[in-house]
C-alpha cells in the first residue's frame, strides 16, 4: 500500500477524486494529474511526473563527451538540434573553442528550423486536443517540409546528432536552398490557413481566452522562460539577452503577449514562427554556396590504400555516402581547427598512418575531448525556453556531472496552480499550450 | 552595477554568509555557508540585486573524495541581465538544508527532484516526496554509489536474468 | 469430414481478412518515437491506407496496442494495465528501439524491452523508425493476422 498523496490526504470527503493520465491522449503519455472535483469544478490538483525518467544525467556521467551527444537529441525530441547546440556550446565554452563562421550560420539555420518544428508540433497537438483536427493535419504537413530540409543535410529526420563539438558534422546538402525555399513557402501558407481557422474561431477562443491566466510575477516566480514567459508580456529571450552564434547580427523581433492566457501562448508561438522564418531567409542569404570539390575524380579507399604503399596518395578518396558533406576539403569551414575537438578527416584515417593514430587518439577511452577542470553553465533559447546545461568536469573524458535546466520542468510545475478553480475541460487547452515534452521534463 | 561594486555590495549585505567568491568562465560564483542559504537567497532576491528568477537548482556528489555534496543554485536578474551561481556544501552523510519554498514557487519541484536524486533533506518543505522515481524506490540514483544499471522494477518482469 | 475442414479454413481466411484490415489501434505514446508516429498517422504517410487509421483512445475499444517510445520502470504497471484492459483478439507492436529492447537507455530507469511486460507480435527497430518502416511493420502484422489461427467465439477452446 503506497502512502497517500497530498491530494488524497487533503480531499474533502464529499468531493470526487479523479485521475487523468498518464496514459491519456491529451497528457502526451507521461503526466498524471490527480483532480479533486466538485462536479465539473476543480477544487484541487496534483501533478505527478517522472513517467519518462530515463536516467539521462546518470547515463551522461558514464559516457564520453563525444558519445553522449546522442542522448541530448532525445531530450526535447521535437527540436533536437537546439539541444545539441546547447550541449555543444557548453563544452565549447569550457574548452575555449569557437566554431568557424560557416558552421555558426548553419547552426542558426538548424536552430530556427527546429524552433519552427517545435512550435508547429505544440500548436498542432494543442489544436487537436481542442477538437481542431484540420489544424493538426495542416501543421504536420508543414512539419514534413521542415524535416525534409533537415533530413537532406543531416541524414535523419529527428535524432540527427548533427551539431558537433567544434562545429557541425557535414556541409549542407547541395540542394538545400531549394528545399528550404519550399519549406518556408509551405509553412507560411499553413500559418496563414491556421490563423484563418483559429484566430477568430469562437470555440477555440472560448477555450483559450481568459483560461489559464498567468501573471508576470508568478511566471517569474515559477522560473518560466521562452514563449510562455513572453506570453505574459516579459520580453526575455536568450537570443537577445545573451546573444550567441550570430544572432546579434540578425534582425528579428521578440513577440510578447498581453495577459498570459492560453490564447496568448498560442499567438506568441504563431508570431514567433514568422520571426523564425524571417531569420531563416536572412541566414540563407548569408551562407555562401559551397565551392565544388577539387582534385579530379575520387578513387576508392582500397585503391588509395594500395597506392599509398608506394607513395602518399594525393587523390581525393571516395567516402561512403553517409559521410557526404564531411570531406576533408570541407572540414576547415565546418569544425574548429583544434585536433582534440573535431573528429579527424576520414580520408586520412583510411589512407595514412598518422590519420589512423589521430583517429584512435580521438576515440580511445581516456583520450579525446577533455575539458579542463571546473564547472560551467551555458544556455540557449530552445523551443520551450532557456535550455541550460550545467557541466562539472574533473579533467577526464567523461563529465563528472551533467545537469540539464529543462524549460518545461518549470512551466509544468505551474500547472497545478493554473487549473485550480477552473473546469475539467480547461485542463486540456492549458496543458496543451504549455508544450510539455516528456524527454525534457523527466530527463 | 560593475562587478567590483556588486561584489562589495553582496559582501556588505550578506556578511559572513559568504565563504568565498570565485569566477567561472565569466560567471560570478558565491560560496555560501549552508546554514545561511535561505536568508542569503532571500536577500539577493530583493533590490538592489534583484535576482528575481530561480533559474535552476541542482546538486553534485563529491562524496567519494571530499565527503560532501554541493548544492548549486542559479539565479537570474531580469533587470540587470546577469546570472549568479551559488554553491553550498553539505555533509554527504546526512545532508540537510533549509528550503526555499515560500521564496520561489518552482523551488518546490526543484527541491523534490534533488531530494529524489541525492537524498538531500530540505527542512521546512511542505511536501518532500520523490518526484521522478516512485514510492518504494530505494537509494538515490544520482549518488555516485548508486550502480548505473541497477533497475528496480515495480512489477515482476519476464525472463529477468 | 474434409468438407467441414474446408469450410473452417475458408471461414478462418475470411475472418483473418476482416481482422487485418480493421485494426483499431491504441497509441501508447511516451517519447520521441511519438513524433514519428504522428508523421506516420498524418497525411504524408497516411497509415489509414492500410486500414489502421482509426485511433481509439480507450484500450477497451482497441485491438492493436502500439507501444511507442521508452517505457521506464515507473510506467511499467500502466502499460500492463492498459494491455489487460484490451479485449481479445489483440496484438502488440513494439515501436522503436526503446520499446524493443530499451534502446540506448540501458540504465536503472528503463525496462529493457516491453516484451518483459506484455507479449509482442511485431518489433519495429529504429531510433526512431522511419514512417516507411512503420508501414512495413504494419503490413507484416497484417500478414501475421491473416495466417494465424483465428480464435472465434464459438470455437471450442482446448
Ligand atoms: S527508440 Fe529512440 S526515438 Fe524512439 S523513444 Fe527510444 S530513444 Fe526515442
Amino acid at each position: 500500500m503506497e502512502p497517500l498523496t497530498r491530494i488524497q490526504r487533503e480531499a474533502r470527503p464529499e468531493s470526487m477524486l479523479i485521475n487523468m493520465g498518464p496514459s491519456h491522449p491529451a497528457m502526451h503519455g507521461t503526466l498524471r494529474i490527480m483532480l479533486e472535483l466538485d462536479a465539473e469544478k476543480i477544487l484541487n490538483a496534483e501533478c505527478e511526473i517522472g513517467y519518462l525518467h530515463r536516467g539521462f544525467e546518470k547515463t551522461c556521467e558514464n559516457k564520453t563527451y563525444f558519445n553522449l551527444l546522442i542522448y541530448t537529441d532525445r531530450l526535447n525530441y521535437v527540436s533536437p538540434l537546439i539541444n545539441n547546440l546547447g550541449y555543444v556550446m557548453t563544452v565549447e565554452k569550457m574548452m575555449g573553442v569557437t566554431a568557424p563562421e560557416r558552421a555558426q550560420l548553419i547552426r542558426v539555420l538548424m536552430s530556427e528550423l527546429s524552433r519552427v518544428s517545435d512550435h508547429l508540433t505544440c500548436l498542432a497537438a494543442m489544436a487537436m486536443e481542442n477538437g481542431a483536427f484540420t489544424v493538426f493535419l495542416y501543421m504536420m504537413k508543414a512539419r514534413e517540409f521542415i524535416w525534409d530540409v533537415i533530413e537532406f543535410t543531416t541524414g535523419a529526420r529527428m535524432t540527427t546528432s548533427y551539431i558537433r563539438i567544434g562545429g557541425v558534422r557535414a556541409d549542407l546538402h547541395p540542394d538545400w536552398r531549394g528545399s528550404l525555399a519550399t519549406a518556408v513557402r509551405e509553412t507560411r501558407k499553413v500559418l496563414k490557413d491556421v490563423s484563418g481557422l483559429l484566430d477568430k474561431n469562437s470555440i477555440f477562443l472560448g477555450r483559450t481566452r481568459g483560461v489559464g491566466v498567468m501573471s508576470k510575477e508568478d511566471a517569474l516566480s515559477y522560473g518560466w522562460t521562452g514563449p510562455c514567459l513572453r506570453s505574459t508580456g516579459i520580453p526575455y529571450d536568450v537570443r537577445k539577452a545573451h546573444p550567441y552564434l550570430v544572432y546579434d547580427r540578425l534582425q528579428f523581433e521578440v513577440p510578447v503577449g498581453e495577459c498570459g492566457d492560453n490564447y496568448d501562448r498560442y499567438s506568441v508561438r504563431m508570431r514567433e514562427m514568422e520571426q523564425s522564418l524571417r531569420l531563416l531567409e536572412q541566414v540563407a542569404a548569408l551562407i555562401p554556396d559551397a565551392a565544388p570539390l577539387g582534385g579530379g575524380p575520387a578513387i576508392e579507399p582500397a585503391e588509395a590504400l594500395a597506392r599509398s604503399r608506394l607513395q602518399r596518395a594525393d587523390e581525393r578518396v571516395r567516402l561512403s555516402p553517409n559521410l557526404e558533406g564531411s570531406e576533408k576539403e570541407r572540414l576547415p569551414g565546418l569544425t574548429a581547427p583544434d585536433p582534440l575537438v573535431g573528429v579527424p578527416a576520414k580520408e586520412d584515417t583510411y589512407t595514412t598512418m598518422e590519420g589512423l593514430i589521430s583517429h584512435f587518439l580521438f576515440f580511445m577511452s581516456g583520450k579525446g575531448i577533455r575539458p579542463p577542470k571546473g564547472d560551467v553553465y551555458f544556455s540557449v533559447e530552445g523551443g520551450n525556453g532557456e535550455v541550460g546545461f550545467y557541466i562539472v568536469s574533473d579533467g577526464t573524458d567523461k563529465p563528472y556531472r551533467l545537469h540539464l535546466r529543462a524549460p518545461c520542468f518549470h512551466i509544468v510545475s505551474a500547472l497545478e496552480q493554473l487549473i485550480k478553480g477552473r473546469f475539467v475541460a480547461d485542463v486540456i487547452p492549458t496543458f496543451g499550450s504549455m508544450n510539455m515534452i516528456g524527454g525534457e521534463l523527466d530527463r | 552595477m560593475g562587478q567590483e561594486i556588486l561584489i562589495e555590495a553582496i559582501r556588505a549585505k550578506l556578511g559572513p554568509a559568504v565563504e568565498g567568491i570565485a569566477d567561472s568562465y565569466g560567471d560570478l560564483v558565491l560560496i555560501l555557508r549552508p546554514e545561511a542559504v535561505r536568508s542569503a537567497l532571500a536577500a539577493l532576491r530583493e533590490m538592489p540585486f534583484d535576482y528575481a528568477v530561480l533559474l535552476d537548482l541542482t546538486c553534485v556528489d563529491f562524496a567519494a573524495g571530499q565527503g560532501r555534496l554541493e548544492l548549486v543554485y542559479h539565479l537570474y536578474s531580469l533587470s540587470r541581465n546577469v546570472r549568479l551561481r551559488l554553491k553550498a556544501s553539505l555533509p554527504a552523510a546526512d545532508p540537510a538544508v533549509e528550503t526555499l519554498v515560500g521564496l520561489w514557487k518552482n523551488a518546490e519541484w526543484l527541491e523534490r527532484e534533488v531530494f529524489d536524486m541525492f537524498g538531500v533533506r530540505f527542512e521546512g518543505h511542505p511536501y518532500l516526496r520523490r518526484l521522478l522515481t516512485y514510492e518504494g524506490f530505494e537509494g538515490h540514483p544520482l549518488r555516485k554509489t548508486y550502480p548505473w544499471r541497477l533497475g528496480q522494477p515495480r512489477l515482476p518482469l519476464k525472463d529477468d536474468v | 469430414m474434409s468438407g467441414l475442414s474446408f469450410l473452417t479454413t475458408r471461414l478462418e481466411t475470411a475472418l483473418g481478412w476482416g481482422r487485418k484490415f480493421s485494426l483499431f489501434h491504441y497509441p501508447f505514446i511516451t517519447a520521441c518515437c511519438g513524433m514519428e508516429y504522428m508523421s506516420a498517422a498524418c497525411a504524408h504517410f497516411d497509415i489509414d491506407r492500410f486500414g489502421a487509421g482509426l485511433t481509439r483512445f480507450s484500450p477497451r475499444q482497441a485491438d492493436l496496442l502500439l507501444v511507442v517510445g521508452t517505457v521506464p520502470h515507473k510506467l511499467g504497471p500502466v502499460l500492463r494495465t492498459v494491455y489487460d484492459q484490451m479485449l481479445e483478439p489483440k496484438w502488440v507492436i513494439a515501436f522503436g528501439a526503446c520499446a524493443v529492447s530499451g534502446g540506448i537507455y540501458q540504465n536503472y530507469a528503463v525496462v529493457q524491452g516491453i516484451d518483459r511486460i506484455v507479449p509482442v507480435d511485431i518489433y519495429i527497430p529504429g531510433c526512431p523508425p522511419r514512417p516507411e518502416m512503420v508501414l512495413d511493420g504494419l503490413l507484416k502484422l497484417q500478414d501475421k493476422i491473416q495466417h494465424q489461427k483465428q480464435d472465434w467465439r464459438w470455437a471450442r477452446k482446448s
